[in-house]
This record gives C-alpha cells, sequence and structure tokens, in this order.
C-alpha cells in the first residue's frame, strides 16, 4: 500500500501529484515528458520533493513537516530502469549479488542467487557481462537483482521500451506472471495503452504534471469519464456535444442527437466513440454517411468517413473493422449502440484522490 | 655520473601523480554536483594552472609559500619549507599537472549514465561502493589517461619548479633544470644524454596513453 501527495517545480515543469496504490499492479499511463518518470524518481528517493509525503506500508519515507527524508538505500524500493541500468564492469553474478548485500550470510547469499538464477532462467550466464546478453536477459538479470534485494515496493519504468517488438509479447507474459506472485505494491509506467491494460489491475492517467484518475483498468477502459481519459485509452472518435435529455447528447459536429445508454449529467461536455463500434446492421444512433479514405492494416481496415450533416472543420471519423467483415461496398449508413457512447466530462470530474489539476 | 637530477624528477612527478589522482578525483567529483553558477567560477580556478605560463603559477606559489609570506613563516614554525626543497618540487609539479587529471576525470565522470548510480542505491549499496566499484570502473579508461598525462606533465615541470626551488645540484636538480643548467654552461654533450633520457620516458608515457586510448575505442563497454 502507496501513498503519495507531493508536489516539485522543475524549472517550467511542476509536478503535483496526489494518488493512493493498493498492493498489486498499478499502471500509470501518459504521453512522454508528463512526469512519470519524475514521479518515480522521486518514490525512490533519487529526487527530492518540494514539499508533500510518500507513505510505503505505514512507513514515511518522505514527510516534508515531519523533516523525513530516507536515502534511497533505506527505502526498499525495487526500480526497474528503462535501460535496466546493469553494472557494465560485473558480470551477472555480480550483478545480482549487489541486491544480497544485505544479507551477511555467505551460504544463504549463494542459495538466493542460485534461486534467482533459477526463477529467472539465467543459468549459464553467469559469467557473462550485461554487454554480451541479448536485451531480454538484460531486463531478467535486472528483475532477479531487484527481487534478491527484497524491495516492498516494486517499480518499473516502461519495461519493455528497450526491446524488439517481437520479444515483448513472450516477456509481457513472463514479467505478469512475475507481479502476480510479488506481494507487495508495484507500479508500472507505460505510454502503451495495451501494456497498461495487459499488465496492471488499476490505471493511473497522467497528464501535465498531475494525475487525472486512479481506475479499476476494466472500468477505465469501459468508461474513461474525461475527454483525457479517453484519448489516454485510445478513443479514436472525441467530439464535443451538450445534454438533450437524459438519455440523449447533441453533436453540432457531427449534425448528429446520439443516445446513450448511461444517463448523461449536465456538465456532459463531449461524447467519445471507439473506432471499433460502428455497425452495419445496428440500428441505433444510425445515420448516413459517406467514406472519404481508408487505410489497410494487416489484418483489419480503417475507414474514415462523414456524416450528412458534418460540420466543415470537424475531422473525419474513424471506424476500424476486420478484413473479413468488410462490406463489397460502403453502406450507405451505420449505426453504434447506446452502451458504446461514451458521455465525457471536464477533467475535475473524475479527479484522482485528493488532487488532481483541478 | 650523477643520476640525481633523474631520481629527484622520477620522485617528484610520482609523488605529485598520486597527489593530483586524488585532488583531481575529488575536484571532478564535488564541482559536477555544484551550482552552475559556482561550477563556472570553480572550473576556471582549477583549469587556470594550465593556460598561465608555468613561471607565472611559480611567482604565485612564491607569493603563497615564500619565507617571509604569512603562510610560509607559519610553515617554518613546523620544519615545513617549500623554497629550495625538493619536496617544494612536488608542491610546483602537482599545481602546473592538477588540472590536466581535473578536467579528464570531469569528461569520464560526465560520460557516466547517471542511472547506474541510482539503480545501486536502490538497491541498497553504499555511496562509497557506488563510487568505488562502479562509476570509478566506468570511467577507468578516462582518469588512466588523465593519470598518466599529470605524471608526465609532472615529469617535464619547468617553469614553476625553478621559480620555487631553483636548481641545487644533488638537492632540488630535476631532469629539465640539469638540461638548461648543462646546456648555459656550455656543457652541450651532457645536456644531450639527459635530453635523450628525458625523450625515452616521455616515448614510453605516450606509447601507454594511446594503448588506452585504443582499448578505450574497442568499446569494453559497447
Amino acid at each position: 500500500m502507496l501513498s503519495v501527495q507531493i508536489k516539485k517545480k522543475l524549472g517550467a515543469f511542476s509536478l503535483n501529484v496526489a494518488f493512493e496504490a493498493a498492493d498489486g499492479v498499478t499502471g500509470i499511463l501518459g504521453a512522454s515528458g508528463c512526469g512519470k518518470s519524475l514521479t518515480l524518481r522521486c518514490i525512490a528517493g533519487i529526487e527530492t520533493p518540494d514539499e508533500g509525503r510518500i507513505v510505503l506500508n505505514g512507513v514515511p519515507l518522505f514527510d516534508s513537516e515531519k523533516r523525513i527524508n530516507l536515502p534511497p538505500q533505506k527505502r526498499r524500493v525495487g526500480y526497474l530502469f528503462q535501460n535496466y541500468a546493469l553494472f557494465p564492469n560485473m558480470t551477472v553474478e555480480k550483478n545480482i549479488l549487489c541486491g544480497l548485500r544485505h544479507q551477511p550470510d555467505h551460504q544463504k547469499r549463494r542459495e538466493a542467487l542460485n534461486a534467482a538464477l533459477d526463477m529467472m532462467q539465467l543459468k549459464g550466464l553467469e559469467r557473462h557481462r550485461p554487454a554480451q546478453i541479448s536485451g531480454g536477459q538484460a531486463q531478467r538479470v535486472a528483475l532477479a537483482r531487484i527481487l534478491v534485494s527484497q524491495p516492498l515496493l516494486l517499480m518499473l519504468d516502461e519495461p519493455f521500451a528497450a526491446l524488439d517488438s517481437h520479444l515483448r509479447g513472450a516477456l509481457q507474459i513472463q514479467i505478469k506472471r512475475l507481479l502476480e506472485e510479488f506481494s507487495g505494491t508495484a507500479l508500472m509506467v507505460t505510454h502503451s495503452r495495451d501494456e497498461a491494460y495487459h499488465l496492471s489491475q488499476n490505471i493511473a492517467l497522467m497528464d501535465d504534471g498531475a494525475f487525472l484518475a486512479v481506475k479499476p483498468t476494466k472500468q477505465l477502459f469501459a468508461n474513461p469519464g474525461s475527454v483525457a481519459a479517453a484519448m489516454m485509452t485510445g478513443c479514436k472518435n472525441i467530439v464535443p456535444a451538450t445534454k438533450t435529455g437524459e438519455y440523449e447528447v447533441e453533436v453540432p459536429g457531427w449534425g448528429v442527437r446520439l443516445v446513450t445508454a448511461q444517463p448523461v449529467q449536465d456538465d456532459v461536455c463531449a461524447v467519445g466513440i471507439r473506432a471499433h463500434y460502428f455497425g452495419l446492421r445496428v440500428q441505433q444512433n444510425r445515420f448516413a454517411v459517406r467514406q472519404t479514405d481508408e487505410m489497410e492494416e494487416p489484418f483489419e481496415w480503417i475507414i474514415r468517413f462523414r456524416f450528412a450533416h458534418q460540420a466543415e472543420d470537424t475531422p473525419d471519423v474513424w471506424w476500424r473493422l476486420p478484413k473479413d467483415r468488410r462490406p463489397q461496398e460502403m453502406p450507405p449508413a451505420l449505426g453504434v449502440a447506446p452502451a458504446n457512447v461514451l458521455p465525457l466530462y471536464p477533467p475535475h470530474r473524475d479527479a484522482g484522490k485528493g488532487g488532481g489539476n483541478a | 655520473m650523477d643520476w640525481y637530477p633523474l631520481w629527484n624528477s622520477l620522485r617528484i612527478a610520482a609523488i605529485s601523480c598520486v597527489i593530483v589522482f586524488f585532488a583531481g578525483i575529488l575536484g571532478a567529483y564535488y564541482v559536477a554536483r555544484m551550482p552552475r553558477v559556482v561550477k563556472g567560477l570553480l572550473d576556471v580556478v582549477l583549469t587556470l594552472p594550465l593556460v598561465l605560463p608555468p613561471t607565472v603559477v611559480g611567482y604565485f606559489l612564491l607569493l603563497l609559500l615564500g619565507t617571509r609570506r604569512p603562510l610560509g613563516i607559519f610553515l617554518m614554525q613546523f620544519g615545513i619549507k617549500f623554497v629550495m626543497t625538493w619536496y617544494g618540487g612536488v608542491v610546483a609539479a602537482a599545481v602546473v599537472a592538477f588540472p590536466l587529471m581535473y578536467r579528464t576525470a570531469r569528461g569520464a565522470f560526465e560520460s557516466f549514465d547517471e542511472t547506474l548510480a541510482y539503480s545501486g542505491q536502490t538497491l541498497g549499496l553504499s555511496n562509497t561502493y557506488i563510487f568505488w566499484r562502479i562509476r570509478m570502473p566506468y570511467c577507468r579508461q578516462g582518469i588512466l589517461a588523465g593519470t598518466v598525462l599529470a605524471f608526465a606533465r609532472a615529469l617535464g615541470e619547468y617553469g614553476a619548479t625553478s621559480m620555487l626551488v631553483g636548481y641545487t645540484p644533488g638537492k632540488t636538480a630535476t631532469i629539465s633544470t640539469t638540461v638548461y643548467q648543462l646546456w648555459r654552461t656550455g656543457n652541450d654533450a651532457r645536456a644531450m644524454y639527459w635530453v635523450l633520457v628525458n625523450l625515452a620516458i616521455s616515448t614510453v608515457v605516450l606509447l601507454v596513453v594511446n594503448m588506452l586510448e585504443r582499448r578505450n575505442d574497442r568499446g569494453v563497454r559497447s
């Protein structure tokens, strides 16, 4: 259980985050430069926040009022860096032993080392140097080194960014298993919504130095709630809207009125419709459309279209469908189920616990 | 044949090299962490001996350590006199060679990947351990090169040395001051002899530097 409430100014950038992360994995999702890594560095003790407090399992790591600021060495926070930060002058074995220097007993140290080598499938690489092993192996060494140091909090900073795309899938499954075995709290920073969705139970959305929301992963994707959250979860069609009824909004940019499944609040400012959700045979919210262009992907088509009365300055609408479902000709009208029309609100509505950029 | 200048030059170079090794590394390490303004100022002060004529450096050293100066008088009470003594030569050589070590070490430290230090800290490694077992090995090529350069510079020191400790055969004479003295007194053959000794030493030093640089190129840490 981690509770963070910190502020830090770095030149023109200001970080102001407040969130709580329960045991299990919390993904921190946001664009590059939004302060994700800085947040991790403050928690690890590499950077000192200007003010606030960081509490891990009831133990304060940092508290500006009580003048507590534990050095990184005393925080028991495992930090997997983007480049894995293996010590280049040491062998794989020596690197892992660096995480075991707290263990005075030689025999126990060897046992822990061997267990880690076994678990991370690193047998046979003990005498190799970091420059001689692959990216995937380097990641496993870095994880082994962190896990033998028995951290209470695990932080992974873009764990797959340094890997070739074909390696990512397999390693994601491996890390998922590892994280499930880890009993404490884990934070994973990523800018990939797929990674966040796959690996984390909760997702914290971050934008410009602040947390927008911390929500259970499935809930966040099903109902992002705000424009920024919808964008970060990959919603392609976001358009301004106003309330016209309990379950109805008007979208002036598209020249249509859409029926929703969830009740619309008074301060609705936009609606989001994921590119997958338009349907050929859906009868609700069905309007005349015409195709403007198309893009071919390996297994899907992306078709962009405009509504019959769409405003000039409103961008084309994205529709994404599997190749085998594409009709011969562009249908004259498309529909979207009310459940897939997501009402979106100004950011303050779903701000994270105790803060956000209200 | 009097071998004293060779012996004296080597011991002055060796001792000042050890001093400069630690002073340069500590200077480089701490200056890099200073606020920008202080850093710029300290950087200028610490590099000055490299660009000033050595005689000017020697002049400053006399101002500081001269027997009629406050610090000189103070040191005399403990029987320490840097003027006209061989260990005064160590001071002169160290001051002149310091910037070489300082600057090379700083360059090496600046190329260091700080995330290595951070990950060491989060793993519970002490800062001392990180410095000597991770940072120094990572930067060892640059630091070794700096050390060799500092040694070579200390060995060839003439200007500041002649100002501070002069030339006394069997006492403060070094190879470089001996060459000058022998030439000045018309003893060209002997001067040539010491020139050859000096050439031999310098060649060895340069070979070592090249060897280190080549190893660096091969990229031990690609």
